[in-house]
């Protein structure tokens, strides 16, 4: 197996063959269940006000891949998802634009050629998503469609059922070989937590994925529940942080699924600034996976300059 | 950078009032000590002048106390001391938001613990032990047993409602009555829960609350006509009661000071484990009688460990304890910020590694910064005595053995936690473990249905749980 990057020898020596990796994952501190829950529900509770939540909102949106990820998308539901990431609130010039637009692979170039020029990323699932059911070749062929349409971020899943029988080396090599196939585009890789269903699992996952090249982790397709949850999001937030100490790299992470307010988003951005660091609070390093989170966040913004709350008909639907 | 913008609670919400009396035979009256001044540590302003008993006032309120529980409290069946009980519950979450914030002004500790912990787990006290009252004959001790009488207790400044809470309700739920007196510098809440009493129509005498100095508890708990006597607070103190009620027939109870070990071994879950050293040490500012004030670690994970740890004791907020995003608040005294400085003193002085968190403190009030001691001996002052502030001190071992040896070998006995993911281990070191709570994987959780109380200097008596019911039956 050959490790993408240059890593520090300790690290090296882990992905050197599929026993080693074998060894380091099942080597790595395990995960108490109760520690991380009480500790994610107790930072839950800070409380962000005035110009920090302001702030917030401003860090989130700017965070935010606008997905839609419908059987039912259509060209003209992705143009306008794509107007929406450009200009979120269309009265308020001053809000910041989205950092990504997130859909399928064959709508990555509707999508591309209405967000050229705006420093907008185009994200595309790809590798047989959601599932990850198929063969390697597909899933290559998959990315490498994606990217050759425009796509400069690649959603990736992993390969759950090699994962939970402990073949871990089949899980590396494909996320090495679907970070080659993207070339340029970074590559987010999606463990689907909901499926991994332990905190250990879920570590693991996050390592195996940082070894393989991995440039952001994320959580879930948004498909399974439970998805995005705040102590899966502090043990992949931890991963990053000591893949920092131990290599001096920054490597992102993406909650995908299931956050739809204003008050759980700034929770994450909490999780972000205190468990990995302030380096983190940054659209290239943490994202949010979302749809119905931006119009949450742009009546919050708008509740906090204005002094009262408007409604949803004052933000647009789509 | 983002900063978190001050989130104050109101301090409105703890309807201060400029004076405060003692609570005798179901009256607020005033006392004829000389009155105190109560001090928000984070400001040193004086928040309310509070009357203090005499010893007359002392021998008032146990007579109250006696006359209740011979004319009304001992006879009435326990399904109806029950419902007052449940009544003081079900008040205390109505008045949650008031207490709260009482304490923390009172105090010094952050209102987010005040409102999470310490309120929300006196109530939960006092429902716990409402429930015992007419189950008595099944907890064990004999078909019918009886109450002890009058009970004198005395409770420390680290968690005023608290610790009035575990001493109120198990009194009242056996049938004794209660004469308490809270610490001198957070006699507050104490009072605000006489009011609640009040209001719950408790019938006079049953419950009396005296503040004042240590002359006050001496002449409560060396008064002829009371029958228990329980005490929270210092080992020194403790032992000149013990000394004091040697050859009288008053039952006992003390729970004491400690100097906990916190044991992580090297196959530990390391980030919770590092959660539970600061939860352990740090947690109201560790002013804290069970805190985890010694880590023992293993030799092999000891320089990750403490990486990790100095990584988050910096992410701790220290400063207005109001603020809700306060973590570590104020140190509750100028006497107790002396002595902690004293203690971290003789710690550098003996050769101890000084690691101190560099998070800005306010310029008044007493504050002290979360500190963590490295390549500490068994033999040093700050691995020994307590230090009862946000201090730690860490140690290292090798084998179970050490660990074991390391931890057992102190005058005191009351907690210890245990980090590893082998459950078998955990079972070996909690069975040889010289404390009276043993954590495993967790630390400083608090419930009333859990025993709690220790072992040597530490004291003796369990608080919670039906076998703390044993302190305040006949049997």
């Amino acid at each position: 197996m050959a490790a993408p990057t240059t890593l520090p020898s300790a690290l090296a020596d882990a992905v050197r063959d599929e026993s080693s990796l074998r060894r380091f994952l099942h080597g790595l501190p395990g995960v108490d269940q109760v520690g991380v829950e009480q500790r994610a529900a107790g930072l839950g509770t800070r409380s962000i006000k005035k110009a920090a939540k302001l702030h917030a909102i401003d860090l989130a949106i700017s965070m935010v891949d606008l997905t839609t990820l419908e059987g039912a998308d259509t060209p003209g539901k992705v143009r306008g998802l794509a107007a929406k990431a450009r200009r979120p609130d269309p009265e308020r010039p001053d809000v910041p634009k989205v950092a990504a637009v997130c859909v399928y692979p064959d709508m990555v170039k509707t999508a591309a050629d209405e967000l050229v020029g705006t420093g907008i990323n185009v994200a595309s699932v790809a590798t047989a998503f959601p599932s990850g059911r198929s063969t390697l070749d597909i899933k290559l062929a998959d990315t490498r469609f994606a990217v050759e349409q425009g796509a400069s971020e690649v959603d990736m899943v992993i390969d759950r059922g090699a994962f939970l029988s402990g073949r871990y080396g089949q899980v590396f090599e494909e996320i090495a070989q679907v970070k080659q196939a993207c070339g340029d585009a970074h590559l987010k890789v999606i463990l689907e937590t909901g499926e991994l269903v332990t905190y250990d699992n879920v570590r693991r996952a996050s390592w195996l994925a940082l070894l393989a090249g991995g440039d952001f982790i994320k959580t879930s397709t948004g498909k399974v529940q439970p998805a995005a949850t705040l102590p899966v999001t502090h043990v992949m937030l931890q991963a990053v942080r000591d893949w920092k100490s131990q290599t001096g790299e920054l490597r992102g992470v993406k909650p995908a699924g299931g956050i739809r307010t204003t008050k759980d988003a700034i929770k994450f951005l909490v999780a972000v600034n205190e468990v990995a660091g302030p380096e983190w609070l940054d659209p290239h390093l943490f994202r949010f996976g979302a749809s119905t989170l931006l119009n949450d966040l742009l009546m919050q913004r708008r509740t906090q300059l204005d002094g009262h709350y408007s409604g949803p008909d004052y933000v647009t639907v789509d | 950078m983002w900063e978190y913008a001050p989130a104050p609670e109101s301090r409105d919400i703890a309807n201060l009032r400029p004076n405060y009396r003692m609570f005798v035979d179901g009256q607020f009256v005033e006392g004829s000590g000389e009155p105190l001044k109560t001090v928000n540590p984070a400001t040193e302003e004086v928040l309310a002048e509070v009357s203090t008993a005499s010893q007359s006032d002392v021998d008032t309120a146990v007579k109250a106390a006696r006359r209740a529980y011979d004319r009304v409290w001992s006879k009435m069946p326990g399904s109806e001391r029950a419902k007052y009980i449940y009544r003081i519950a079900r008040q205390i979450q109505e008045r949650g938001r008031e207490l709260a914030v009482l304490e923390t002004l009172d105090n010094g500790k952050p209102i987010k613990e005040s409102r999470d912990v310490d309120v929300p787990t006196a109530a939960s006290h006092f429902f716990y032990h409402a429930g015992w009252a007419d189950k008595l004959d099944h907890a064990g001790y004999g078909p019918d047993p009886k109450p002890l009488g009058v009970a004198g207790q005395v409770i420390p400044w680290n968690f005023p409602l608290l610790m009035a809470a575990w001493k109120i309700a198990p009194a009242l739920a056996c049938g004794n009555t209660v004469v308490l007196k809270p610490a001198e510098t957070t006699p507050l809440t104490a009072l605000v829960l006489a009011d609640i009493i009040a209001q719950c129509d408790l019938p006079p005498g049953v419950v009396n609350i005296i503040p004042g100095a240590g002359d006050v508890g001496a002449a409560l708990v060396g008064h002829e006509d009371v029958n228990k006597v329980a005490f929270t607070g210092s080992t020194d103190v403790g032992k000149i009661i013990q000394g004091q009620l040697a050859g009288t027939d008053k039952k006992l109870t003390l729970e004491l000071g400690g100097k906990a070990a916190n044991i992580v071994f090297d196959d530990a879950p390391l980030d919770q484990a590092v959660e539970g050293i600061v939860n352990g040490i740090f947690f109201n500012q560790g002013h804290v009688c069970c805190a985890g004030s010694r880590l023992l670690v293993q030799e092999s994970i000891a320089d990750e460990l403490l990486e990790k740890l100095h990584a988050r004791v910096s992410t701790l907020r220290v400063g207005d304890p109001l603020d809700k995003n306060t973590d570590v608040g104020a140190i509750n005294s100028r006497e107790q910020l002396a002595k902690i400085k004293e203690l971290t003193e003789s710690g550098e002085a003996e050769g101890a590694q000084r690691w101190t968190s560099s998070c800005p403190l306010p310029d008044k009030g007493f504050f002290f910064a979360p500190t963590v001691f490295s390549n500490v001996s068994q033999a040093m002052r700050i691995a020994r005595e307590e230090i009862f502030g946000p201090v730690l001190s860490v140690l290292t071992f090798r084998t179970p053995e050490e660990a074991v040896a390391k931890a057992n070998n102190t005058p005191y006995g009351l907690s210890a936690g245990i980090w590893t993911e082998k459950g078998s281990r955990i079972l070996w070191m909690a069975q040889r473990m010289r404390a009276g709570v043993v954590w495993s994987n967790t630390f400083n959780r608090f419930d009333p249905t859990a025993p709690f109380g220790g072992y040597q200097e530490s004291g003796f008596g369990r608080e919670g749980g039906r076998t703390g019911l044993e302190a305040y039956l006949d049997v």
